[in-house]
């Protein structure tokens, strides 16, 4: 029989990729897919929970979390535009204007 | 569920996560993603979630995913050949992501052995009616303060992206 804990794992898997994604992959929108893929990750392991526990909480703070995610999608690819727009290129290895 | 159904959708969605970080061309990256969001809305059905299962599609397959594309193309990326880290940092992260896996494995093995047994659900555990009972009482302040983030972050994306700024 397939738990909760099953999908507990498979959403540690999801985030590991996510997180290995951010660093191993150059290209900023890359990146910004990696998270999205970390938060879907925390989604999982949140819907998975709620039905372990049977506490309907965990499904509603997956709508929280779909929120910020869509105001960082919004937010980071209009930085992204313009970022691209001065820079003509999206690897963060060119990008380093804020470094020390 | 069964055990074999979960373990192929498991399959399926780790090879589709594992699309994000090796294809080459951001569109198929961000393909490969959408396969991933959907096979997660799947897990969301065989764990009694329908309407964030449902969400999952709409908002995030459908709209999210949708906004990545659009820049994509809209910046007319191209498969960049030398995009590549350093080898040093592939195998950090390969070693920190096999190591965070195991650590989770374990204490979810130890809370799982502890935890109280699984709850026996009511048959509209999930709906779309006892979801939103619980999102517009007992949340209803976090909820009213999304859409002033939902208003900030569009309105910063406007200004972000337009052209002129003088």
């Amino acid at each position: 029989m397939v738990g909760a804990e099953h999908f507990l794992l498979l959403s540690a898997v999801l985030f590991a990729l996510g997180a290995a994604g951010v660093v191993i992959r150059r290209n900023v929108i890359v990146m910004f897919m990696s998270i999205e893929l970390m938060l879907n990750a925390a989604n999982l392991a949140f819907v998975a929970f709620a039905q372990r526990l049977g506490n309907i909480d965990g499904q509603t703070m997956v709508f929280f979390v779909m929120t910020v995610a869509a105001a960082e999608a919004a937010v980071g690819l209009a930085v992204f535009l313009a970022l691209f727009r001065t820079r003509e290129t999206l690897n963060v290895d060119e990008i380093g204007l804020l470094k020390g | 569920m069964s055990e074999i159904a979960f373990y192929l959708l498991a399959g399926a969605t780790v090879a589709a996560a594992s699309g994000v970080l090796f294809l080459r061309n951001p569109v198929h990256c961000a393909l490969s993603l959408v396969m991933a969001l959907f096979l997660i809305a799947v897990g969301y059905i065989a764990l009694d979630a329908h309407l964030v299962a449902a969400l999952q599609i709409i908002v995030y397959a459908g709209a999210v995913m949708v906004l990545f594309l659009f820049v994509i193309m809209l910046l007319n990326l191209q498969p960049d050949p030398a995009e590549a880290a350093h080898p040093l940092l592939k195998l950090g992260a390969a070693g920190a992501a096999i190591a965070f896996a195991a650590i989770v494995w374990t204490v979810v093995r130890d809370w799982s052995a502890a935890a109280p047994p699984p709850a026996t659900l009511a048959a509209d555990f999930g709906t779309t009616v006892v979801v939103s009972r619980n999102l517009f009482t007992e949340h209803m302040v976090a909820f009213e303060l999304t859409s002033l983030l939902l208003l900030v972050s569009v309105v910063g994306a406007v200004v972000l992206a337009r052209r002129d700024r003088d």
